[in-house]
């Protein structure tokens, strides 16, 4: 489900299936959409920030666009202890790559990895990120 | 032949694009059929530059024949120069019947009066338009043929295109000889500058696409929004709000393309308003700052920014009003009353 922010639109809640992942789309040569995630982070319940969210930056291939600083990035990661992912859309490779581990994330939030749950997966993530 | 006429066909040549040249010299009419025959076209340029300036040498061209390519070449490409507009003034109802060589003789005699060493050639085309190239040189010197301004006057409209690209210093006198000649009044610069000659047409004239205010209300079923995508796994969230947007933005652009602009500029003198603890500007004054806007085509970015997501739908009417109001050059001061700020035209 593609949503430009929350919260979404209510008319819709009946047709909607549980929510397993939220991807927080940042556009890294746009502060507009910054403000647009971090006024829609208001919005979502505190148990989906138990492994359930991530923050994808894209635009990270033209350096000299960065309209956004690295450092309210890294801050939004560590504020609502959710990775940081980081992706260039317009190269088909890294967007391959990208949609492939959203995938697995996805897989393991919503259950259907054994063993391993969202909130492992998370801090498993958040402890290589520290290193 | 003059050595300086020479240098200049043989320089306005070289900027002619290769495979345009034999339709301009043909345009031209200066050099016969059979001469342009005995020219070999896709030689280096250099080549053929020298080999015309040869054949003008045969025909003994003077500089007014010379000029005449060069309008010539600038009414194919005007938007190599930058043009601003110009808006005359008449009192009264007069309509008076336009005479061409009335107006020649009236503008010539004016500017002549003033100085003598300009070099003026007209030409007429079929849209009522006339370009008129002007040389100009000082009392003491004779008129330099690199340093012209272009003048393109629609008879039946009160707008004047200038390109000057010269010292301002002779802006009033051609002004003034443009006023004489076309039995207007005054004549007054409007805000509105750009490359594209044809977008200033467009705008001042009108003719570029604008919105109507629709009469229905709710959005035409008929004219729903493309998917982005047919893949029916995606689920689109927000599929209202962006159909708003369309219709917003369709309200506010037409449906058209957009006259070529490319840049906006706005002038504040406003009063910096922040926090009164962080005590910035201990002085009343208004805070002076200059906001510019530029890209390759200013109105088509405008136009998309909100549908890519990258501004909220409606955008402000400072923006927006731009080709309404045929201007894109703003100041923009305090407004006494409710609003933070207003328009003032200067």
């Amino acid at each position: 489900h593609l949503a430009t922010s929350l919260p979404l639109p209510s008319e819709r809640d009946h047709l909607r299936p549980r929510i397993d992942l939220i991807a927080f789309m940042i556009d890294i040569k746009s502060k507009y959409s910054l403000k647009n995630v971090e006024a829609s982070l208001a919005y979502v319940d505190a148990s989906f920030f138990l492994g359930k969210v991530c923050f994808l930056v894209t635009g990270v291939g033209r350096v000299n666009y960065c309209s956004v600083e690295m450092n309210a990035i890294w801050k939004l990661g560590e504020v609502y202890r959710s990775p940081v992912l980081f992706c260039e859309l317009e190269l088909e490779g890294v967007r391959v790559a990208t949609a492939q581990r959203l995938l697995r994330m996805l897989q393991i939030c919503a259950g259907h990895v054994p063993g391993v749950s969202a909130l492992s997966f998370g801090s498993l993530m958040r402890n290589s990120a520290d290193d | 032949m003059d050595e300086t006429v020479a240098e200049y066909i043989r320089r306005t040549v070289l900027k002619i694009p290769r495979d345009e040249i034999k339709t301009m010299l043909q345009k031209w009419g200066f050099l016969s059929e059979m001469q342009l025959q005995t020219v070999n076209f896709h030689q280096l340029k250099e080549n053929i530059s020298q080999d015309v300036v040869q054949l003008c040498e045969e025909n003994s061209a003077d500089i007014k024949q010379a000029a005449v390519l060069d309008i010539i070449y600038n009414h194919i490409y005007p938007n190599k120069r930058m043009w601003s507009v110009y808006q005359m003034n008449k009192t009264g109802e007069e309509i008076e019947f336009f005479d061409f060589t009335d107006f020649k003789k009236k503008f010539k005699r004016r500017l002549r009066s003033a100085l003598k060493n300009v070099t003026i050639n007209f030409r007429e085309y079929e849209d009522n338009a006339i370009w008129i190239r002007i040389a100009w040189g000082t009392p003491y010197t004779k008129p330099n043929q690199y340093k012209t301004s272009y003048v393109v006057y629609h008879s039946q409209t009160p707008y004047v295109f200038l390109s000057a690209s010269v010292l301002r210093s002779n802006l009033p006198l051609l002004c003034q000889a443009l006023v004489v000649a076309s039995n207007y009044h005054d004549i007054r610069e409007v805000e509105l500058r750009s490359h594209s000659l044809n977008s200033l047409k467009d705008i001042v004239f009108k003719r570029y696409s604008q919105n109507f205010q629709t009469y229905c209300p709710r959005p035409l079923s008929e004219r729903k929004v493309a998917p982005e995508s047919a893949d029916v796994r995606i689920i689109q969230e927000n599929r209202n709000e962006k159909e708003r947007i369309q219709r917003v933005n369709r309200e506010v652009f037409g449906d058209g393309p957009q006259p070529k602009l490319e840049f906006a500029q706005y002038k504040l003198e406003t009063m910096f308003k922040s926090d009164p603890k962080m005590d910035v500007m201990y002085k009343k004054e208004p805070f002076r700052c200059l906001v510019k806007f530029s890209s390759p085509h200013l109105l088509e970015s405008l136009k998309s920014l909100a549908p890519v997501g990258m501004a909220d739908a409606p955008l402000s009417p400072l923006l927006t009003c731009i080709p309404h109001k045929a201007r894109n050059y703003f100041k923009i001061r305090e407004k006494k009353g409710f609003f933070p700020e207003s328009f003032v035209s200067p």
